[in-house]
């Protein structure tokens, strides 16, 4: 099983745009992914619902899981995604 | 079910002018479940019609998403797709069909479970209950075979009657094929008014009797008087549009200054903020520009642009002035926007910290290059070039701004009023400037402490706000005592509706876009001041019926 431990870089947390950028990561990879908060149990990374019910904040970590082929990229995609800040006004 | 012989008419509040006519399509309501409940005789076959119609609900929210040309509003279908598709509501589904409930049923009870989670999420989280119960709401419509709750899709043009609009009903709404909107409830400052403003679209609230027009039936609306003729005849609504597209075409071409119809000057200007922007003056026929806003040219670099590199830019720009005034505004940046060669700090509430004219308080060169840059170029093109310092509070920064602006040869210094405590004390900073011009976006934010950029709170951030009705009286008043101009650059100097108001409470010059000037031109010339001063009194509540 690989993982991927990343920060919410997204000033509003895993919320609106950022969630929905991505349910749309994950699901366009090849493999499963799980996401969870902390020591909280893991969800499946393609519900909007679950990852909203995160309810993951700027700057809190969360773990991020996939197994098989194609898994560390897919992770790596979605990582980017994880980190990076979305709602940058300017 | 029978149509009435002669036509019959609604009252209402008119808060967006303009006349429409066309047949009515009702606002739908959310699907309630039947009382009684069906009986089940296939349970995977009702798991599988629940998941296929959330499947459809999805499909639709997409396609919308696809076509849409609402800014903004392909974003939000297509998040609530998302969750029309989100696997993890098929398994809640399945063990409530296999518990004995039909599809709908199960729809309901899976779309609970999640529900109750963000909402115990509060916050941002529980504000996405909306979109839940959209998708709810849709889906289970089209299980239980009932009309589609929300706007009404159509393939012609309709007018859109509904008790009331929330945001989320407006988000998606289709200039295109809503000819105007009428509601049951609601007020000049409530969602449907200011939307119906911003897209152009007559609209009539408060009209009691709306929902009784039965669906498909011909109506006129006239959005400035808030008549809505109910049962006209084909002929009828072909002649109102006529009328209408006449007036259209005719506000189109209206050329000359500004003026109310017994001849009160008010100048009509321009908000630009490039080289392009300025080209369109001489298009649209204004009076010059009166928000020249400069942070183009520091936005996006590592260092302050030179002087030399201003003065080109600048003088580029007042070429294309001619004998025209332009009004500067100075460097307006904060730290929701920083500029990297400030060092400005990361603040936890920008709106309230350094930004404006406050940012020359640590970069003070910033300020006095950009003012001797300004200088160069005036002098070098001959142009009629006014500047102005953003987010002025006291006098004593009026008064700092305008010795900087003189000592560098710049004989036009003014100040914005944005801050409450600048129009409160306007004949102050008067004593230091020559002239104010009211920014009505970030003056409302900061009357209402209300985040201007909150969709949720639209409501307080209404132009049309008495208390900020106050505030603009106060400074044109100090203003008119000063013998000094005040005008308007905010969003409410577009307002066809607002701009008699914002005269009659005295404010000599508006600033806008270019594709409003033609219709605030025109809406000045069908009033006197005297009328415009009647406007203003109603608009702060002090007006009476029959004065």
């Amino acid at each position: 099983m690989a993982q991927r431990e990343v920060i919410v870089g997204s000033r509003v947390g895993l919320h609106a745009r950022p969630a929905a950028l991505f349910v749309k990561t994950v699901s366009a990879q090849p493999v499963k992914m799980t996401i969870r908060k902390g020591d909280g149990a893991p969800v499946d990374a393609r519900s909007i619902l679950r990852v909203l019910a995160l309810g993951a904040k700027h700057g809190d970590t969360v773990v991020l899981e996939a197994d098989g082929e194609g898994a560390e990229e897919a992770l790596d995609a979605v990582a980017t995604v994880v980190a990076e800040d979305h709602d940058d006004p300017a | 079910m029978t149509a009435p012989d002669t036509p019959r008419t609604l009252h209402g509040i008119g808060v967006s002018p303009g006349l429409a006519a066309g047949p009515v399509a009702l606002m739908g309501d959310a699907p309630s479940l039947p009382v009684e409940r069906p009986a089940v005789t296939n349970q995977s076959a009702e798991a599988d019609a629940a998941v296929a119609a959330l499947t459809v609900t999805a499909e639709q929210l997409e396609r919308r998403a696809a076509t849409t040309a609402i800014p903004g509003a392909a974003e939000v279908l297509e998040a609530t797709a998302m969750i029309a598709r989100d696997p993890s509501l098929h398994d809640p589904i399945r063990s409530a069909t296999a518990g004995g409930l039909p599809a709908a049923w199960a729809v309901d009870r899976a779309v609970d479970e999640f529900r109750a989670l963000l909402l115990d999420l509060g916050g941002y989280m529980a504000e996405r209950v909306g979109d839940l119960d959209d998708v709810r709401d849709r889906t289970i419509a089209r299980l239980l075979g009932k009309p589609m709750p929300g706007v009404p899709e159509r393939d012609t043009p309709f007018i859109l009657v509904a008790d009331d609009l929330a945001p989320a009903d407006t988000v998606t709404l289709d200039a295109e094929r809503v000819l105007a909107l009428v509601t049951a409830r609601g007020g000049p400052t409530s969602h449907t008014a200011i939307l119906a403003r911003s897209l152009g679209l007559p609209a009539v609230v408060a009209c009691p009797g709306a929902t009784s027009i039965g669906e498909g039936e011909l109506v006129e609306v006239d959005g400035a008087t808030g008549q809505v003729r109910v049962g006209v005849s084909a002929d009828e609504a072909a002649e109102a549009n006529r009328q209408e597209a006449g007036r259209r075409a005719a506000r189109a071409s209206s050329r000359g200054p500004g003026r109310t119809s017994d001849g009160h000057p008010v100048a009509l200007l321009l908000n630009i903020g490039d080289e392009a922007g300025a080209a369109s003056v001489a298009a649209v026929d204004a009076e010059g520009v009166g928000l020249f806003r400069t942070e183009f040219l520091y936005l996006d670099r590592k260092d302050a642009p030179s002087v030399d590199e201003q003065v080109a830019l600048y003088t580029s720009v007042f070429e294309a002035m001619g004998d025209r005034r332009i009004v500067v505004r100075t460097l307006d940046a904060g730290a929701d926007k920083p500029l990297p060669f400030l060092d400005q700090k990361g603040e936890p509430n920008p709106a309230l910290g350094v930004r404006g004219l406050r940012i020359a308080r640590r970069a003070p060169q910033v300020l006095t290059d950009q003012l001797a840059a300004l200088a160069r170029a005036q002098q070098a093109t001959g142009a009629v070039v006014w500047v102005m310092a953003p987010m002025v509070s006291t006098a004593a920064e009026a008064q700092w701004f305008a010795d900087l602006a003189r000592a560098e040869g710049l004989p036009m210094a003014g100040a914005m009023v944005e801050v409450p405590a600048a129009s409160l004390r306007a004949a102050d900073l008067l004593e230091h400037v020559d002239f104010l011009s009211i920014g009505t976006n970030d003056l409302a934010q900061y009357t209402m402490a209300a985040d201007r950029m909150s969709g949720d709170l639209a409501d307080l951030l209404d132009p049309w706000q008495p208390a900020l009705l106050d505030l603009v009286r106060m400074t044109a008043e100090a203003g008119a005592a000063a013998g000094k101009p005040v005008g308007v650059c905010g969003e409410a100097a577009a307002s066809p509706t607002l701009a008699p108001v914002l005269v009659g409470l005295g404010i000599t010059s508006l600033s806008m876009s270019a594709s409003a000037v033609a219709d605030v031109r025109e809406a000045l010339a069908t009033v006197t001041l005297a009328e415009c001063r009647d406007l203003a009194l109603r608009a702060l509540g002090e007006g009476g019926d029959g004065s």
